[in-house]
């Protein structure tokens, strides 16, 4: 009987029609192996001198010789300085305040560096504006260290000299005087830079500068020109925000420049019974629909009808819409909060209208909000679409003589790089000033190969009225001169720029030492920003008028946007970032469409789970006027219906390193800069591979993420929202966090420190910077698309991103509690397949996990050669050298934290990321091992950090104060949402905060006690 | 019995002559010894004469020379000044007292002498010595006018004199080593005459010497009763087994162990005369192991601190060198000029910077993380508890073990020093109660768990 069961290894083999399941059958291997055509070679065989025996002489004595050669130890040197630098203790790190500013991310940030290399990026607490360093910003620091970037000057495409080159530059430069000369430049928002210019301006009077940005924001832009007459971009400070409307904003991601999430997410927490109502309307999934209290996902027409509307309730004026009654009624509502909350409520637009952008203006002008300060306005987007197609118009018509590209790469990121490249040609003199052979280096003449931000000097005016300075953290690893002294040179100055830099901050009265120490300064002169404007002025009723009546064209609306990971591609070449997770996707190494399940059963787009678990979706064909691109497509739940969102930045391939060449060029459809587009989309054939690293998209009603709503938590019965969970002991219900019921002897962790580490759930966006960071301090190895799909990634700190399968996630609990039975309507073995499925209108929460270091941690136990081993500090110990790889630990960890190398990720040409070459890796922090192939490893709770600070405590004889403790991830985290210190020290902000009545432990119900808590996550509706 | 005595004047014998031979070859040695002394241990230092021309005394004035003069100046050769041998020759006496108690009022006067070598010397003040009477500046420039010991360079100075130097004690090494050998030979060939000629005497006298015939044909070979004893053999057996595992054990363990490795290094750097004789104190050159989890090898501007103005050192450990190390501490001096560049003759850096490829002693592994600053600043731990005695290696040679059981060991046994350290104040009174108030070691306070270290 029991031989004529038929055993399936999976689904697809119940498939009988299933072709590949046929031969697999048949045949072991799917692909033949070539036994037979290598040992059936009789003349290959015969011709090969050495016979079976020879061969087992070469091993036996090749064994004995590296045993033998295995007896001596190396002889190791040791190689101190001659003059040793100062300030430099090796072994000690020095930070340094610098600023970067690649055109798409400006932040001010402090830089750690040791032995001279900086290793670190973390972001510059002491600068109020726009301090705060993203998973792009704290991965840059791996940009220096890129194989890939130019080493020295190239003239005509070959490798060249300074001399040589400038030599050339200004004779042709002179010999082209006459016509335009033309600075193609990403925005710098540098005031030395500017007055550079100037200077330039004296010698070549033909020169103009035209500012590119490659992700621009020309419509908000133009509306703050024509509104307040200056470019720049309204900056946001939502602290004391009560009620935030966005629409189509994805402000806590990358809109408008990003680094408002910080004062967000503050408002987030709730405090005193209050925290901010966020309401979103948008079409993609974004960063801030994902933490938004209400969420309506509408295409980009809807959403200029929203505004209207929204327009015409606050400040007045009739707007005609044909919304439907669900989003007016959202409309309606948002319209009355925001007139109660008066001052402290505003409206965000990330529609690119001109239109749009004036209307929410004007709204949040009515309302005096206080949230948004036009006064000192954002000055790190400048770009104008217009004028960079102008420039395309003058380039074709012959009156450029010289073009000079700066920080920007046109013929990868323009949209019609056709018209570019023909334009391009009638240019004489072309001179790009890139750090790698990007397309535009390609075509240049001259490559004037610029630093690394962190080998460079410079200013930046961010926001106005205080300048960041940029100052080198290690001197130019290559041939390589900045921007800045390429002009003085070519102007004929004898000046270096970091003199000219020194004079022009001095000139503001500021001390130059005490500013660089700062990393910046406040500007007293006032910029002249007296130009006279070209932008278009549009009339408020007009625009109400048109937007009023907008409709829509096409079938599919078109949204881009950027990910946090790769932003506008600058930094395509970087593996942190390929391998971060998007947040809401939580895919890495690619770029995809992302379309609703409507439309996806609609056009036939299938997402479906492997063998391995790993994901896999169908391709789609995306079409707009000629450009057509074949692109895979990801079923994004919450996206609006007649909406497909694509990233930007990704399908580079000028001198990008092969692994590093994913996705599909976007920027084609990124026509006039417009982030919406009206396209067509149709199935294609195929199937693509994607690399998650969550398949798990629901909590199915179980008690992982804790949330209530705001009515809840207000009333202040901890047990209705917060309970604590109950086992069983003699029948009676007893507290897990009772000692009667737990099974282990506690350790005595009341003297010295012991670590916890809380994590705000309502404080947490989901932004990935810790995520980055925790690779950055602790040398997390990058694993390649193949691996993540096979769950291999070596993320030490994840973040958990979950939907909701029902209306929200209150509603799968009680749907799971009302199971009753296997069938029926309530029948259980339905129910849970249901709550699978994520709701088309989802609730999302991010989790971020890392190892819990529990205080009775499971994978101890069943360690067989104790690698694991417990601290009186709280930190559960990972001792890489001692495991043997069994992965019991991971397999008995009910949190999932644990990371095995399966391979050696170091030093293997398998595994062609930093770790591979002797440049990438002068990243590696030195204070924490590299692992190897087959052992176990996991978060320390940075315990190379924590001892640190002892030791300085211990070196000083004193105290630890509170605050001192910390780890990558809460210092990278700038929410707040990461606290972390010595719950023994009865003062911490870390005691206080465990004894908020929004704490929990996940999975309390294991008995794992936990040293990293979480707080409730509150959400105000 | 008589066997017995026989046996005893054999040994009498050989004692005795093994006696004379050695007093023979010490006597020999001692020879050699006091030649080769004789040799070399005239030049050592020339006395500076007591009578001078002026009057000045050269002993008193070798001693203000010592105290006043000599960081900046030296005899025969120029450093930060000018050298000295003959200055009076160069200068009139009275400029010289002048000059001396203030350089920098007789260069403001506008003497062409002294601008002269004001500018010749980079424009550098000489320090002020208004203390100093006449009778003093007499006794200096008494000392400053010894010429230089002639017999210095008898000895040997460049290097083939010195390798020449170290050839001859090798020899003479050889020879008694020769000598003794051919004693030995001597003794063997008496001893076996004697051994026969006692023989001889014995059957002349009549004394049994040979008991073969009856005894021997009875018993079993001493060998083949033990392989027959099984008892024996299992009891060897084991024995055996067990010493062979003991001694394989103890190999397998030193397995990566460099106890003791002494590398040469590229400069003979002696710790022995810097820790020990100068008596200069381990950080002062390895000056991060107070802040850093590195001691640090010290970078060569650190030496030059002192070097610039110790060219040479002193002619008694020179002669030290060559002859217990067969190292010429100058040539070595002048390969850490060469590695900074510096020119003795400019008083500058001008040459190129050649970084020196030390030879690590100490390699812990890379899985190990270890803080000097934890040991030598929080725990308040001598150097020498670890580096062992190193104010006496000549040549520097790792003392510990560097084991984790050495490491865990110390950790439990060593009381943490918490006096007047702020940090512990507070832990220690808790945990001391809780411990019924003894002291805390290491262990105590965590320091033998795992992840401390391994991280």
């Amino acid at each position: 009987m029991a031989t004529t069961k038929k055993y399936w290894k999976s689904t697809a083999q119940l498939d009988t029609s299933n072709e590949m399941i046929k031969s697999l059958e048949q045949n072991e291997f799917a692909t033949p192996v070539p036994t037979e055509e290598f040992l059936g070679d009789d003349k290959a065989m015969e011709s090969s001198s050495t016979t079976r025996r020879d061969f087992l002489k070469y091993v036996g004595f090749s064994t004995a010789a590296a045993s033998l050669a295995a007896c001596e130890g190396p002889v190791i040197n040791s190689v101190p300085y001659v003059n040793q630098p100062e300030r430099l203790i090796p072994g000690i790190a020095n930070y340094y305040a610098t600023t970067i500013a690649n055109g798409y991310d400006f932040a001010s940030v402090l830089v750690k560096t040791r032995e001279g290399r900086p290793i670190k990026i973390e972001g510059n607490r002491d600068i109020a504006a726009r301090g705060n360093a993203s998973a792009r910003v704290h991965a840059s620091v791996l940009g220096l260290y890129d194989n890939n970037r130019l080493k020295t000057p190239l003239v005509k495409g070959k490798e060249s000299t300074w001399s040589e080159l400038d030599k050339e530059v200004r004779q042709q430069l002179n010999a082209n005087a006459g016509k335009q000369i033309v600075f193609l430049t990403q925005t710098f928002a540098s005031p030395s830079t500017a007055k550079l210019m100037e200077d330039f301006k004296a010698a070549y009077p033909n020169v103009r500068q035209v500012t590119y940005d490659t992700v621009g924001e020309d419509a908000a832009l133009d509306a703050f020109e024509a509104k307040y007459f200056q470019r720049g971009l309204a900056d946001y400070d939502f602290k004391d925000a009560e009620c935030i409307v966005s629409i189509g904003a994805d402000f806590v991601g990358d809109w408008q420049g990003g680094s408002f999430d910080t004062n967000y997410a503050q408002s987030r927490v709730p405090k005193n019974g209050k925290m901010s109502h966020h309401v979103q309307f948008e079409s993609n999934m974004s960063l801030a629909g994902a933490n938004a209290d209400q969420r309506y996902p509408v295409t980009p027409t809807e959403q200029k009808q929203i505004i209207a509307a929204l327009y015409s309730k606050v400040v007045g004026g009739s707007a005609n819409s044909n919304l439907s009654d669900k989003v007016s009624k959202a409309v309606e509502q948002a319209a009355q909060k925001l007139r109660r909350a008066g001052s402290k409520g505003v409206v965000l637009c990330g529609l690119p209208d001109q239109g749009a952008q004036q209307l929410a203006l004007e709204i949040n002008e009515q309302l005096g909000s206080t949230i948004i300060d036009t006064a000192n306005p954002i000055l790190t987007r400048q770009g104008s679409r217009r004028a960079v197609n102008q420039l395309v118009k003058d380039m074709e018509s012959g009156a450029v003589g010289a073009v000079f590209v700066a920080g920007v790469d046109p013929f990868y990121s323009y949209d019609d790089n056709e018209a570019f490249a023909k334009a391009w040609k009638n240019v004489p003199l072309k001179v790009s000033l890139a750090s790698r052979l990007d397309a535009t280096a390609e075509q240049s003449d001259y490559v004037a190969t610029t630093p690394h931000y962190l080998e460079s000097w410079g200013d930046v005016e961010m926001k106005k009225g205080t300048v960041s300075l940029m100052q080198p953290t290690i001197n130019t690893l290559f041939d390589t001169r900045q921007l800045q002294d390429s002009l003085l040179v070519w102007s004929g100055s004898n000046e270096t720029y970091k003199d000219y830099l020194k004079t022009s901050s001095t000139a503001n009265g500021s001390s130059w030492n005490q500013s660089l120490q700062d990393g910046f300064y406040t500007a007293t002169l006032s910029e002249t920003s007296g130009t006279e404007s070209e932008v278009p002025t549009i009339n408020n009723a007009a625009a109400l008028r048109d937007l009023g009546a907008s409709k829509a064209t096409g079938d599919y609306e078109l949204v881009l946007y950027t990910k946090i990971s790769m932003g506008d591609g600058t930094q395509a070449n970087n593996p942190w970032l390929q391998e971060l997770p998007d947040p809401i996707t939580r895919t890495t190494w690619d770029n995809y469409i992302t379309v609703s399940q409507k439309d996806a059963d609609n056009l036939g787009i299938e997402n479906f789970n492997v063998a391995n678990g790993a994901l896999d979706g169908s391709y789609a064909i995306v079409r707009m006027d000629g450009v057509e691109r074949k692109i895979p497509a990801i079923i994004q739940p919450g996206q609006a219906v007649g909406t497909i969102g694509l990233a930007l930045g990704y399908g580079q391939t000028s001198s990008i390193q092969e692994e590093m060449q994913t996705g599909v060029n976007a920027f084609p459809f990124f026509k006039n800069g417009r982030t919406v587009q009206s396209v067509s989309v149709e199935v294609a054939g195929g199937v693509h591979e994607f690399a998650c690293t969550q398949l798990q998209n629901t909590m199915m009603g179980r008690d992982i993420i804790r949330e209530t709503d705001m009515g809840t938590y207000l009333k202040g019965n901890r047990d209705e929202f917060n309970p604590m969970i109950e086992v069983s002991l003699n029948h009676i219900g007893t507290p897990v966090t009772s000692p009667d019921v737990d099974l282990w002897e506690s350790f005595d962790r009341s003297v010295g420190h012991h670590f916890n580490m809380s994590i705000d759930l309502n404080a947490c966006t989901g932004c990935g910077a810790c995520v980055v960071a925790c690779h950055a301090e602790n040398n997390v190895p990058v694993v390649g698309k193949t691996e993540v799909r096979r769950s291999r990634d070596m993320h030490w700190l994840r973040i958990d991103r979950y939907y909701s399968s029902t209306d929200s996630f209150e509603d799968d609990e009680s749907k799971k509690d009302g199971f009753s039975g296997l069938f029926g309507d309530n029948g259980s073995l339905g129910g849970f397949g249901e709550l699978e499925i994520p709701a088309d209108e989802p609730q999302v929460a991010f989790m971020p996990i890392m190892c819990q270091h529990c205080n009775h941690a499971p994978c101890e136990t069943v360690c067989p050669v104790a690698a694991s081993s417990h601290s009186r500090q709280g930190q559960n110990h990972m001792i890489y050298n001692r495991c043997v790889g069994t992965r019991y630990c991971a397999n008995n960890c009910p949190y999932k934290v644990r990371r095995f190398n399966w391979f050696l990720y170091n030093g293997n040409d398998e595994f062609d990321y930093h770790m591979n070459n002797d440049l990438g890796r002068m990243v590696i922090n030195p204070d924490v091992t590299v692992r190897s192939r087959g052992v176990m490893e996991k978060c320390s709770m940075c315990i190379q950090m924590t001892q640190m600070t002892i030791l300085e405590a211990k070196k000083d004889g004193r105290m630890i104060e509170d605050g001192e403790f910390a780890t990558a991830c809460s210092n990278a985290c700038y929410n707040g949402a990461i606290t972390f210190g010595d719950i023994n020290d009865k003062e911490s902000e870390i005691f206080e905060v465990k004894q908020q009545d929004r704490m929990y432990h996940l999975l309390e119900e294991v008995g794992t006690e936990p040293n990293v808590m979480y707080q409730v996550k509150v959400r105000n509706v | 019995m008589i066997k017995k005595k026989l046996h005893l004047s054999t040994l009498q014998l050989f004692l005795a002559s093994l006696f004379l031979v050695f007093s023979m070859m010490g006597a020999q040695a001692q020879e050699d010894a006091t030649t080769s002394d004789a040799e070399s241990a005239t030049p050592v230092e020339a006395t500076p004469s007591e009578s001078d021309t002026s009057g000045g005394n050269a002993t008193q004035g070798e001693a203000l020379f010592k105290a006043n003069c000599a960081s900046c100046h030296k005899l025969y050769k120029k450093a930060v000044g000018p050298a000295l041998f003959e200055v009076t020759k160069r200068h009139d006496r009275e400029w010289l007292y002048e000059w001396i108690k203030n350089s920098a009022a007789l260069i403001a006067t506008g003497d062409a002498e002294a601008l002269a070598i004001y500018n010749e010397y980079n424009q550098s003040n000489m320090n002020a010595f208004p203390g100093l009477s006449n009778q003093d500046i007499d006794n200096i420039l008494a000392y400053t006018d010894t010429p230089k010991p002639v017999a210095t360079t008898a000895a040997p100075v460049d290097g083939e004199a010195a390798a020449g130097g170290g050839g001859t004690s090798s020899m003479t090494n050889n020879i008694v080593l020769g000598a003794l050998a051919l004693v030995l030979i001597v003794l063997i060939v008496v001893l076996f005459a004697v051994n026969t000629t006692l023989k001889r005497f014995a059957t002349a006298n009549g004394i049994q010497t040979e008991f073969e015939e009856e005894d021997r044909t009875e018993r079993t070979p001493i060998w083949k009763a033990f392989v027959q004893n099984q008892f024996l053999v299992l009891v060897t057996a084991i024995f055996l087994l067990l010493a062979s595992a003991y001694f394989v054990y103890g190999a397998l363990m030193s397995v990566g162990v460099d106890q003791g490795y002494a590398p040469v290094q590229p400069i003979h750097y002696s710790h022995r005369i810097h820790a020990g004789v100068s008596q200069i104190d381990c950080k002062y050159c390895h000056s991060s192991a107070r802040e850093s989890k590195h001691s640090g090898i010290p970078s060569l501007n650190v030496c030059m601190n002192c070097h610039k103005s110790i060219a040479e050192v002193a002619d008694g450990t020179y002669q030290e060198g060559i002859e217990e190390y067969g190292i010429d501490y100058n040539k070595e001096i002048q390969k850490l000029y060469s590695a900074t560049g510096w020119s003795e003759d400019e008083q500058a850096f001008v040459g190129e910077e050649q970084p020196v490829r030390w030879v690590r002693i100490h390699n812990l592994p890379d899985l190990a993380y270890f803080n000097h600053a934890q040991h030598v600043t929080a725990g308040n731990i001598a150097c020498q508890t670890c580096h062992g005695p190193v104010e006496e290696m000549e040549v520097m040679y790792q003392y510990s073990p560097l084991t984790m059981g050495w490491c865990i060991n110390c950790h439990r046994e060593t009381n943490v020093d918490l006096a007047g350290n702020g940090y512990y104040e507070e832990i220690h009174k808790e945990l001391s109660e809780k411990r019924g108030g003894r002291q805390l070691t290491v262990a105590d306070l965590g320091g033998i768990e795992c992840g401390k270290c391994h991280y």
